[in-house]
């Protein structure tokens, strides 16, 4: 079966231009590759500079990547033209961490939920206005909300509007960017749950970064984790918290502060100056990890 | 409280600290918060945002500012009734006998100066060492804080070190009066989880070769968890519910507690996260009676006509629910 979305060797270059400054240019990711299958929640964590987020990113090409393909539905979106990459972009959303700062404070939250569809040209206005509402009542909010504006709403609700935003064109992939860590923790759960209701309604594959790997063991079907730009270990989640192979990804699992002391594990160092980057080789089945 | 017989290093008593509107109205953000730390002590006071326990620390050091004020309570620290003093003698106890970590060590360190030069400026003012003296202090200061080549980075600023480094000059910048009490406010929630495990490792080892008590406040249950001896739970600026970690942990009573320690990742079955429903209740709109009500799932009438009492459950446990209410032992 093919993936529904297959990065492969995508390479993000930083700097490097200019007058007067140094040639030096900064790698945020190098040579990242991996598929991710229809229905499944990849998570892809690591730590903050790891390049994550710019792998989100390029993926849809809100940064241009250096090189490398994006393969969607087999379409490589890294050589589309702006019309096709923005037709494609109907079917691959984004949903941002700051629930304050996505969603624009002079706009009412249901003209921001209805914007992609005004944006794509679907449907009339009134047409627009009963999606907006279905859209509302999808994400748990009161279709009656729909003339506040942003700050009338809690974070928790905010994330629940850029989550509808993101659905609007109905999308198959949607990639969530740290969706929780902004957000109280008593409130978290909620929105973690509403993804996975909305994930299995819908039939949504999600690229889910994070780097509460808490949350990923509990939301995520496979694992990649990233560190300098390199994927060094690739898992079925349950496997990689319970046998992880890089010396990384142990340092990693072994810092997570526990709340139960039974659960405490003995604290693994990982040495980031003795560090060498290695090719990823299959150790078992579905299991990679960047080891000689 | 405690089976010793000696006073706790601090001592908080029914605090309540308001902020004014712009109509004049008053809110309370504390209310009744009442707490004891012994020296040598942590104590992790958990809550989420608006619980109040930020605005706590500020007022045990008497740093709330306008438009808030300390409206009610005592807070006695080593002897001395802290709202008593004037800010002469407050000077001598902030930075000098209570240390403080912040969260955000970019906002609390002075981009100015050199890391080196905010030490030897501490340690001047508190009469400690001036001159080459306290250049030197301030140098073994970061080096116990495990600051890799201390002495080139005493001349570096703020903005020249890493995030990590960066809280360990603030560590190294709070304990360099040698503080009998530090106040944490979130100290590693803005690190990476490698970096905030060192961290904590630091704050572990300092504390045991200083003596120090740590007032830990954060929202991440794990930390708590793996820091303090003993655990206030905050809610709707009341303390809900405190004791020794393991044993709230183990067995949380507050339903706020138990919720919250239901909904970590982790802890259910499936994928499927146990909810806390509704929301964090913001400032100035706390309920009239129990804040956790309207999220609550035992909420009964009583509930909203009154905050509930503090009723001690047991060896040094404390809660502040109408669950618990019909046992004896109501102490407030």
């Amino acid at each position: 079966m093919t993936p529904l979305l297959r990065v492969s060797h995508l390479v993000k270059e930083f700097g490097g231009s200019g007058w007067l400054r140094q040639r030096t240019t900064v790698r945020a990711v190098n040579d990242v590759s991996f598929d991710v299958r229809a229905g499944e929640t990849f998570g892809l964590v690591g730590e903050s500079g790891c390049g994550k987020t710019t792998t989100g990113r390029c993926i849809l090409r809100l940064i241009e990547p250096t090189s490398g393909e994006v393969t969607f539905k087999g379409t490589n979106l890294a050589t589309l033209n702006s019309h096709d990459l923005r037709l494609a972009r109907r079917d691959l959303q984004i949903v941002f961490q700051d629930p304050y700062s996505s969603l624009n404070p002079r706009m009412r939250v249901g003209a921001i939920v209805e914007e992609p569809l005004i944006i794509h040209k679907i449907g009339n206005k009134s047409e627009r206005a009963t999606r907006v509402a279905e859209l509302f009542t999808l994400v748990g909010l009161d279709p009656a909300h729909g003339s506040k504006f942003p700050h009338e709403f809690s974070g928790g609700q905010r994330q629940r509007i850029g989550l509808a935003r993101a659905l609007a064109l109905n999308p198959s992939l949607i990639i969530a960017d740290e969706p929780v860590s902004a957000l109280d923790v008593s409130v978290q759960a909620q929105v973690v749950n509403l993804l996975q209701e909305l994930q299995a309604r819908l039939g949504l594959t999600y690229l889910f970064i994070a780097h509460d790997l808490r949350l990923v063991r509990q939301v995520c079907d496979r694992v990649a984790v990233m560190y300098r730009g390199r994927i060094v270990e690739v898992a079925p989640a349950d496997e990689l918290f319970l046998d992880p192979a890089h010396a990384y990804t142990q340092a990693l699992l072994s810092a997570v502060p526990r709340v139960d002391p039974a659960d405490r594990t003995v604290r693994v160092v990982f040495d980031h100056e003795a560090y060498q980057a290695e090719p990823l080789r299959e150790i078992s089945p579905g299991h990679l990890a960047a080891l000689r | 409280m405690n089976s010793t017989s000696k006073p706790p290093l601090l001592r908080v008593d029914g605090l309540r600290t308001v902020f004014a509107l712009p109509d004049g109205r008053e809110v309370a953000a504390v209310s009744d918060v009442s707490l004891a730390l012994n020296a040598g002590e942590t104590l992790g006071l958990v809550g989420e945002s608006g619980s109040g326990k930020s605005v706590t620390a500020l007022s045990i050091l008497r740093l709330v500012m306008p438009p808030g004020r300390i409206a009610a309570g005592r807070i006695h620290f080593d002897g001395q009734d802290i709202l008593a003093l004037d800010e002469a003698a407050l000077r001598t106890i902030r930075g000098r006998k209570i240390g403080f970590i912040f969260q955000e060590p970019m906002v609390a360190l002075n981009p100015v100066y050199t890391i080196g030069q905010q030490i030897a400026e501490t340690l001047a003012v508190h009469r400690i060492a001036r001159g080459a003296a306290a250049r030197a202090k301030a140098i073994q200061w970061l080096e116990a804080a495990r600051v890799p080549d201390a002495a080139r980075r005493a001349t570096e600023y703020p903005h020249q070190l890493s995030g990590g480094l960066r809280q360990r000059a603030m560590i190294a910048l709070a304990l360099c009066a040698e503080p009998s009490l530090v106040i944490a406010d979130e100290p590693t929630t803005a690190l990476d989880v490698t970096v905030q495990a060192e961290i904590l490792d630091l704050l572990r080892e300092l504390r045991a070769s200083l003596g120090l008590a740590l007032l830990l406040i954060t929202h991440d249950l794990g930390v708590v968890a793996e820091m303090a001896d003993r655990v206030a739970v905050m809610y709707g600026g009341r303390i809900v519910e405190d004791g020794p970690v393991g044993d709230v942990f183990r067995t949380p009573a507050h339903p706020y507690t138990q919720g919250l320690l239901a909904c970590l990742p982790g802890t259910s079955d499936g994928r499927r996260l146990t909810v806390i429903p509704g929301t964090v209740p913001s400032l100035g709109q706390f309920p009239a009676g129990c804040a956790f009500a309207p999220r609550c799932p035992h909420r009964l009438g009583a509930c909203d006509v009154a905050p509930p009492a503090t009723t001690s459950i047991g060896a040094d446990r404390r809660v502040r629910c109408v669950l618990h209410e019909s046992a004896t032992g109501v102490t407030s």
